[in-house]
């Protein structure tokens, strides 16, 4: 397992080679230029020659790839073109409120879709299950901004529960950290409550027909026992898949809710960036992502022999 | 014993109660102020950049030697008092006694001739006040003078403008920076202080009254007067989103959006505990402008053809809609100030499209596409270009309008490639007033060539009469200079104007004392309650 996981992390690196060489094309072949950005509206064409060599962005694409390839090497991911702070600095400050949000999402999504999938696969045919599936249909079909305005107009401006936007650090009290984050983990959960929800029927109406199951029920286990210890472990890979992917997902999603919810995080981080064409940190942040997706890969993969003894690497 | 225990027992919990209920009474003195403005504060150098978001930083934070006040007149601001030689050729001013930088450190004259020198290498206005001074000698630690080569009318205007770049006063340290240089330091004298450390890109910049700060006795008007900070802290918080905006200040976790969109006004104007503040009545002036390097557009005649083709009115309603938040003004330099005139706009800008096919016809258009930049994710611009596409297609023009970003349009603008091979046309834009009240301030009017913004056009009369501008030093004839600007503009369109609108901000209805200015500042402003 340690070989495995040891070849996996080495192979992480010709994948951040491919994403960095990939990441700083497409930004140079966008259109839009920084150096007329950070000028303004008055400034004459002078002034733009003045700052694009400021930045460094007049030397060849080429020089400017490897100038920032040796600094990204040497743990400097340079300094953004607009804040004047080092890009390193801004992602620091931005992971917090963006992981905070994933996680809860995660654990809100897991807490209250696998219990679904499992009853509703359990009462197939049921009301009850209708009821998982219609609403499975329903969080795949609505997008996470209407979800978003839905909840802030109930909770927030009719019910005054709790507030529109913003984001409270863990360290500033743990009540504003969560009434913060409620409503955008609840919006941005709905989409993976219905995926996961779904995938966990799915899987375990797979394995309630299996020999290895009416064996546990002639064994006189409770119907909880069974479905607990014995239908969902087997029926865990699967689901543990999509989980991961949830998570990979995570990172579209973020940037919307946290735009609807005003939560100064990497996504909103990367939409500014974007916008204003601050290259280091775009280049910086897509890098932070890619890295994280091919970690959250390799944990889903080294799960599965923990979850399925069968499964040997 | 038992009696001595209470006793003390006694005192400490009413010495507790007291410190808790001070210390409950001081955090309850503290008023702040949550703002949601235009955009992100990126840049934090006012002279460096002409970008609003900064010149607004700047006014929280410096202060200026003179300002505009609401009728438009420069008034004094960190001056105390100044004379004009006989011959016009020196000026002195005497600094008010007791200003003090935030690092408090008094300032000198010295500090205000570093800080004009930085800004004038970098201004365009700047620029054109500076070819006229020969020196700026320091005759003592609250004295300087200004000494020119020749007579101008604009050193005052200049030093009063009130938009960008507008010339703060910096210590000497920080303005000897090179203009093209970013500041690092950022000690103002004005009546706020900037909380760098609590300043976090992207989600909020911080300032809290400058208790030493030492504001004119003269109640505030426009952006002169006495700048009485009466918050303790003012919070710039950014919220991309403006219906999350919007329902933020209805909640009451927000106090202020400075510029909420148009669409979003009659939610705003239903509620109760909110009201519209119109803080800068000047207003904006949308403008199209013509790249003059490109064919067909370095011809004037074909140029002309569009103030023809154009009215006012179909870009105004289709882009603010509401009657309340815009004007129909021909005047170049915005109506309802004291440059405003009509002359020379006669049967211009009214749609006569008989009259601009005559100039097509006349200016040889042989029907190359007009490259016209369509911007497509500002509210305020999104819907300007299809109809500026409409009118010239009924006029006779072939327009190939190319949707792209906001940030797109101002890169590719600065490109002097064929329009067919990536350069451009024309697109539209929109000024704030208070940046184009006069000839010398109008950017779009230079017309200097390359030296020129870009659409780089080119004329010698137009420029003469921008010098003319800034040697008169009679208001009178500053007037007719201005006309006899407009009336060369219709001969030679640097650029078209499409009407004036207007964008109020939204407040609770607890916070009072909004300054009526070009520029959003938080000087004067009080809040009561929560």
């Amino acid at each position: 397992m340690l070989a495995y996981i040891g070849r996996r992390l080495l192979a992480t690196l010709p994948v951040m080679a491919v994403v960095a060489v990939f990441v700083f094309s497409m930004l140079r072949l966008t259109p839009g230029d920084p150096a007329s950005i950070i000028a303004g509206a008055a400034a004459t064409s002078q002034d733009i020659v003045e700052i694009r060599q400021k930045l460094g962005l007049d030397r060849p694409i080429v020089s400017q790839f490897f100038i920032w390839l040796g600094h990204v090497l040497s743990g400097d991911f340079g300094e953004s073109f607009f804040y004047k702070k080092q890009v390193a600095e801004l992602i620091a400050d931005r992971v917090g409120p963006t992981l905070s949000l994933a996680t809860l999402t995660m654990a809100l999504s897991i807490v209250i879709s696998v219990p679904l999938g499992v009853v509703a696969a359990y009462r197939q045919g049921t009301w009850l299950d209708r009821i998982v599936m219609g609403f499975s249909v329903l969080g795949f079909s609505v997008p996470v901004f209407v979800i978003g305005y839905a909840l802030i107009y109930v909770f927030s401006i009719r019910l005054n529960w709790l507030p529109v936007q913003g984001y409270q650090p863990l360290s500033e009290g743990f009540g504003g950290f969560v009434q913060r984050l409620i409503l955008p983990s609840l919006a941005l959960s709905v989409i993976y409550i219905a995926l996961i929800a779904r995938i966990t029927r799915t899987s375990v109406l797979e394995v309630l027909g299996e020999d290895y199951i009416r064996t546990a029920r002639a064994k006189g286990l409770t119907n909880r026992v069974v479905l607990m210890r014995h239908a969902l472990r087997n029926a865990a890979v699967p689901i543990v898949t999509v989980i991961g992917l949830g998570i990979a997902l995570l990172i579209g999603g973020v940037v919307v809710t946290e735009s609807v919810f005003s939560i100064p995080g990497l996504g909103r981080l990367t939409v500014d960036a974007v916008l204003a064409r601050d290259y280091p940190t775009v280049q910086a942040v897509i890098l932070l992502f890619s890295l994280a997706y091919v970690l959250i890969n390799l944990l889903v993969d080294v799960a599965y022999p923990l979850l399925d003894p069968r499964i040997r690497y | 014993m038992l009696n001595l225990r209470s006793c003390k027992l006694a005192l400490l919990t009413t010495t507790a109660a007291l410190f808790a209920t001070l210390a409950m009474v001081s955090a309850e003195a503290q008023t702040t102020l949550r703002v949601v403005k235009h955009s992100d504060l990126k840049i934090v150098d006012p002279i460096w950049t002409t970008a609003y978001i900064t010149r607004d930083h700047g006014y929280m934070i410096y202060d200026t030697l003179f300002a505009t006040d609401a009728n438009n007149q420069i008034k004094p601001q960190m001056v105390e008092k100044f004379d004009l030689s006989a011959d016009k050729l020196t000026y002195t001013f005497t600094l008010r006694g007791g200003l003090l930088w935030h690092d408090g450190k008094p300032v000198t004259a010295e500090d205000c001739v570093a800080s004009i020198k930085r800004w004038g290498a970098k201004d365009a206005m700047g620029q054109k006040m500076m070819s006229f001074v020969k020196d700026m000698p320091v005759v003592d630690a609250g004295t300087f003078k200004i000494v020119l080569s020749a007579p101008t009318g604009l050193v005052l205007t200049a030093l009063g403008k009130p938009s960008s770049a507008v010339p703060f006063m910096m210590p000497k340290r920080v303005a000897e920076t090179s203009p093209n240089e970013q500041i690092s330091d950022y000690t103002g004298s004005g009546p706020f202080v900037f909380r760098k450390d609590d300043w976090k890109p992207g989600d909020k910049a911080v300032y809290v009254k400058f208790d030493k700060y030492k504001p004119r006795a003269e109640p505030p008007s426009g952006l002169a007067g006495g700048k009485v900070a009466k918050v303790d802290r003012v919070e710039w918080k950014v919220v991309a989103d403006q219906q999350t905006a919007v329902n933020a200040l209805i909640a009451g976790e927000i106090d202020f959006i400075e510029q909420p969109s148009h669409d979003l006004l009659p939610i705003l104007r239903n509620d109760g505990n909110i009201k519209l503040v119109d803080w800068n009545p000047l207003g904006n002036q949308y403008a199209f402008r013509f790249n003059t390097t490109a064919k067909p557009f370095d011809n004037v005649k074909i140029r002309q053809a569009l103030l023809y083709a154009f009215n006012q009115q179909d870009f105004l309603q289709a882009t603010i809609g509401d009657k309340q938040y815009y004007k129909v003004c021909k005047a170049l330099f915005v109506c309802g100030t004291p440059l405003a005139s009509d002359k020379g706009m006669d049967g211009l800008l009214e749609s006569n499209f008989a009259k601009a096919q005559a100039l097509l016809k006349e200016g040889g258009y042989d029907g190359t596409p007009i490259v016209l930049m369509h911007s497509t994710d500002l509210q305020v611009l999104t819907n300007l270009a299809p109809v500026a596409k409409s009118l010239m297609e009924k006029a006779g023009f072939k327009v190939d309008m190319q949707s792209m970003d906001w940030q797109t349009v101002v890169a590719r603008r600065a490109k002097k490639d064929p329009p067919a091979q990536g350069g451009w046309h024309a697109f539209i834009t929109s000024w704030v007033s208070a940046d184009i009240l006069n000839p010398v301030s109008t950017a779009f009017l230079n017309s200097s060539c390359d030296k020129a913004l870009f659409g780089w056009p080119c004329d010698t009369q137009i420029e003469k009469l921008r010098d003319d501008f800034a040697r008169e030093t009679d208001p009178a004839r500053h007037k007719a200079i201005a006309e006899a600007v407009q009336v060369r503009w219709t001969q030679y369109p640097t650029h078209i104007h499409l009407g004036q609108w207007y964008q109020p901000g939204a407040s609770r209805k607890n916070v009072d004392g909004y300054v009526v200015a070009p520029a959003s500042v938080f000087w004067n402003i009080s809040k009561t309650g929560k």
